[in-house]
C-alpha cells in the first residue's frame, strides 16, 4: 500500500483552536498543501487577519504578519512590493475582508498587486461571537440581528466575488465552497490556480471559500455543510469570474 | 484484503462527524465509548476491511487526523 | 559639501533616500504632497518602491508589512492624515518594528487648517494610538536640522525597532533653505534584522510578526520589555538646544518654527537689555526635563511658546516641578506668532503681569 493522503508540511504541528467541524481547518489545510506541492514553502510569507483565524500565524508552517483588522492586503502589498521574488498571501474573513477592508481589498486588486487573497465567507462574524456580518443572509438571526437580518435596514448580503470581478486588475476570482469532498478537490484546484498565477507574476488573485461555522450558526458540523448547501450556495453562486486567460483576451 | 487503509490520529480528533458523513462505504463511525485527552468522542474505523482509500474522509478532516494508503 | 536650496518636503525625501531608504508609502494632504510626490519622482530612479496608498491607514499598513521585511520604510502625512495612523502606528510599535513617519502639523481639531500648526504635540508624545508606547520623537528647527534627523531617524528606528517620528509643520514643510546631506552624520551598529519576514529559505524557523498576545502574563512581560528601550531613549536620546539662558531671567520654551521666532524676539529683548533666554527641546519625547528642572537661579519666568492652545506646555510644567511660574502665548488653527507677540508677553510678564 502506498500513502496517498498524509499531514502537509505546509502547516505546523500547532494543534488548532478552532471549533469541532470548521472548515478553516480544511482551508489552512488546501494553502499548506499548495504551498508545499508548488515548493514555495520557504519563499511564503503569510498575512493573517483579525478573527477566527487570527491565529494562523501559529498554523501556517512560512513566515507570517499578523495584520490590523482588514488591512491584510494593504500589508501584504508592503511585503510583495519589497519582496517580489517571495510568495506573498493573506488570509481573511468576512468581517476582515467585506467589512472593515473593503478599501484594502479593492485596491490591491485595483493595483493588481501580485498577490492571492483566501476569502473566508462564512457568513458571520465567529470569533466575536456570532454577531451579523455583510455577508449574513437575509433573515438569518445572529446577536446583532435578532429578528433576521432585514435587507430595508441592513442591506443585502454583498458579493464580493461578483464585484471585484469587475475590478481591471482583478486576475483570478473564483468562488468555491468546502461542503464535500469534490468541492474541497475543485476548491484546491483554484487555490492552486491563484498560485500559480502570482508565481507567474500575472496580478491580483482571489478565492472565496464558502465556509461554515457551527459554532455561532447553531448547528451541528454535518448540518451547517446542509445549511451552507441550501443558503449560502444558492445565494452565493460557485464558479470562475475571472481567469487570466479572459484578462489576456480583453 | 482492503483497497485502501485509513489511520486516524485520535488524540487529536475534534470529534466533529465530517468524515463519517462522507465515507461512501460506511466504515467510520464516532466512538461513543471513547474519550480522548481533547473531551470528544473521537471518530473511529468500524468496517476497515471496507475501506477503498478513496481518501474523502481526509478531504473532509479539518484537524490532520487522518492518514490514507492505498494499493 | 555642497548646499542647495530645497523645499522642506522635498528635502525630507532627498535626506531620507541618502539615508538609504527606498520604500514609501503614503497619500497626499496639505501641507506635505510634495513629499510623496518627489518620492514618486526619485524612488523609481534608485530602484525603489513608491505607492500611493488608498488612504492613510493602508499606507501605515502597507508600511508595517514593508517594515517586517527588514527594510527602510517610509510614510508621511499630516495631522488629520497621522489621526488615521494611528491604529498602524501603535501596531508597528507593538510588533517592534524600525520605521519613519513623518508628520507636517496643521491646523486642527479635525480637518482643521491647511496651515501650519503644532497642535499634534498631545497625538505625537502620549501615544495618539492603544497601549503603553511610546515614539522616539524629533522636532527639527531648522530644513538643515529636519534632514539631519530625518537621516539619523532611519538608524534609531533600526536600533530600537520601534518607530520613530519626525515632527515639523506647515512652515517647515513649505519653506526653502539651503541645505546639505551630510555624509558623516554620527552612525550607530545596528544589529542583524533576523526578525524579519522574507520567506524561511528552509534556512530557518518562521518568522512571525505580530503584537497580539492573548496571555496577559505574555504581554505584560512585552510590556516591560518594550518599557525597558524607552528608558535606554530616555537616557541617550534626549536633543534639545540653549541658547542664552545662562544669565537669563526668564526662559521661553518653544520647539521648531516656534523657536526661531523666539529666537528673533530674544535677540530683539537682549539689545534691549533684556535678560531672557530660549530652551529649545529637539527631542520632544524623550523630553529633556532636566534642563527645565535645572534652569539657574537668575531664571524667575518660564514663558511656553506654541503654535497650539498650549500641549508643550505640561512638559514644561513637569520638568518644573514647581519651581518657576509658568506662562504660556501662542497661536493657533495656522496662525503664526510673530517676534512681537513674543516680546510683547516678555515685557508683560516681567513688568508683573500674567
Amino acid at each position: 500500500m502506498a500513502v496517498v493522503f498524509q499531514k502537509t508540511r505546509g502547516l505546523t504541528d500547532v494543534e488548532t483552536h478552532y471549533c469541532p467541524g470548521c472548515t478553516h481547518g480544511i482551508i489552512h489545510r488546501l494553502v499548506g498543501e499548495v504551498l508545499e506541492e508548488l515548493g514555495v514553502l520557504d519563499e511564503a510569507i503569510g498575512v493573517a487577519p483579525v478573527g477566527c483565524s487570527v491565529l494562523a500565524y501559529n498554523y501556517f508552517n512560512c513566515d507570517m504578519s499578523e495584520a490590523a483588522h482588514g488591512r491584510a492586503p494593504a500589508v501584504a502589498t508592503g511585503i510583495k512590493r519589497l519582496l517580489p521574488e517571495n510568495v506573498v498571501f493573506t488570509y481573511q474573513g468576512d468581517g476582515d475582508l467585506a467589512s472593515i477592508g473593503t478599501a484594502e481589498i479593492v485596491h490591491a486588486a485595483h493595483r493588481s498587486e501580485n498577490i492571492t487573497t483566501i476569502f473566508v465567507n462564512n457568513a458571520i462574524y465567529g470569533m466575536t461571537g456570532g454577531q451579523m456580518a455583510p455577508t449574513t443572509m437575509i433573515g438569518q438571526r445572529t446577536t446583532t440581528s435578532p429578528y433576521g437580518r432585514d435587507a430595508a435596514t441592513t442591506g443585502m448580503p454583498i458579493k464580493i466575488s461578483e464585484m471585484l470581478a469587475q475590478v481591471p486588475g482583478a486576475t483570478f476570482v473564483e468562488r468555491v465552497a468546502v461542503n464535500t469532498p469534490g468541492n474541497v478537490r475543485k476548491a484546491k484546484k483554484a487555490i492552486k490556480r491563484a498560485f500559480e498565477l502570482q508565481l507567474a507574476g500575472k496580478g491580483f488573485g482571489i478565492i472565496e471559500v464558502l465556509s461554515t461555522c457551527p459554532t455561532n450558526w447553531g448547528l451541528d458540523p454535518v448540518k451547517a455543510l446542509r445549511w451552507l448547501e441550501d443558503n449560502l450556495m444558492v445565494y452565493y453562486p460557485l464558479g470562475n469570474f475571472r481567469d487570466y486567460q479572459e484578462v489576456e483576451n480583453a | 484484503m482492503a483497497k485502501g487503509k485509513v489511520t486516524f490520529n485520535q488524540d487529536i480528533c475534534k470529534g466533529c462527524g465530517l468524515c463519517v458523513s462522507v465515507c461512501p462505504t460506511n466504515i467510520l463511525a464516532m466512538d461513543e465509548k471513547a474519550i480522548n485527552r481533547k473531551g470528544y468522542h473521537p471518530a473511529t474505523v468500524v468496517e476497515p476491511e471496507n475501506c477503498i482509500g478513496c481518501a474523502n474522509c481526509a478531504m473532509m478532516c479539518p484537524d490532520l487526523v487522518i492518514t490514507v494508503e492505498r494499493m | 559639501m555642497s548646499k542647495v536650496l530645497m523645499k522642506g518636503n522635498e528635502a525630507i525625501g532627498a535626506a531620507a533616500i541618502a539615508a538609504g531608504c527606498k520604500y514609501f508609502f503614503g497619500y497626499p494632504i496639505t501641507p506635505q504632497s510634495e513629499l510623496p510626490e518627489y518620492m514618486s519622482a526619485h524612488l523609481p530612479r534608485v530602484g525603489g518602491v513608491y505607492l500611493q496608498a488608498e488612504s492613510e491607514v493602508a499606507a501605515i499598513n502597507m508600511v508595517y508589512g514593508a517594515a517586517g521585511t527588514g527594510k527602510r520604510v517610509m510614510t508621511s502625512s499630516s495631522s488629520p492624515g497621522i489621526a488615521l495612523k494611528q491604529e498602524g502606528i501603535s501596531y508597528i510599535a507593538g510588533a517592534e518594528l524600525p520605521c519613519v513617519i513623518v508628520n507636517i502639523v496643521r491646523g486642527g481639531p479635525g480637518l482643521g487648517s491647511i496651515q501650519p500648526a503644532q497642535s499634534d504635540y498631545n497625538q505625537s508624545t502620549r501615544g495618539g494610538g492603544d497601549g503603553d508606547y511610546r515614539l522616539l520623537v524629533y522636532a527639527p528647527g531648522s530644513i538643515q536640522e529636519m534632514v539631519d534627523l530625518v537621516q539619523i531617524a532611519f538608524d534609531k528606528a533600526d536600533y530600537y525597532r520601534n518607530p520613530v517620528m519626525v515632527l515639523g509643520d506647515g512652515m517647515m514643510g513649505q519653506m526653502m533653505e539651503p541645505v546639505e546631506f551630510k555624509d558623516d552624520l554620527p552612525k550607530m551598529e545596528l544589529p542583524e534584522k533576523d526578525w524579519a519576514t522574507t520567506g524561511t529559505k528552509g534556512q530557518r524557523k518562521p518568522n512571525v510578526i505580530n503584537s497580539l498576545y492573548l496571555a496577559a502574563e505574555e504581554l505584560e512581560q512585552h510590556n516591560i520589555r518594550l518599557q525597558k528601550k524607552y528608558d535606554e531613549m530616555k537616557q541617550n536620546e534626549v536633543r534639545y538646544e540653549e541658547y542664552q539662558i545662562e544669565d537669563a531671567e526668564l526662559v521661553i520654551a518653544a520647539y521648531g518654527t516656534t523657536a526661531r521666532i523666539a529666537k528673533a524676539a530674544v535677540d530683539q529683548l537682549r539689545e534691549a537689555g533684556i535678560k531672557v533666554g530660549l530652551f529649545r527641546p529637539i527631542t520632544v519625547w524623550p523630553y529633556p526635563y532636566d534642563v527645565v528642572k535645572n534652569l539657574p537661579e537668575s531664571v524667575k519666568h518660564i514663558l511656553c511658546v506654541e503654535m497650539s492652545m498650549g500641549q508643550m506646555i505640561d512638559d514644561v510644567r513637569i520638568g518644573n516641578e514647581g519651581q518657576r511660574p509658568v506662562h504660556f502665548v501662542g497661536r493657533s488653527g495656522g496662525m503664526i506668532p510673530t517676534p512681537q507677540l513674543v516680546v510683547d508677553k516678555v515685557n508683560e510678564i516681567l513688568n508683573g503681569g500674567k
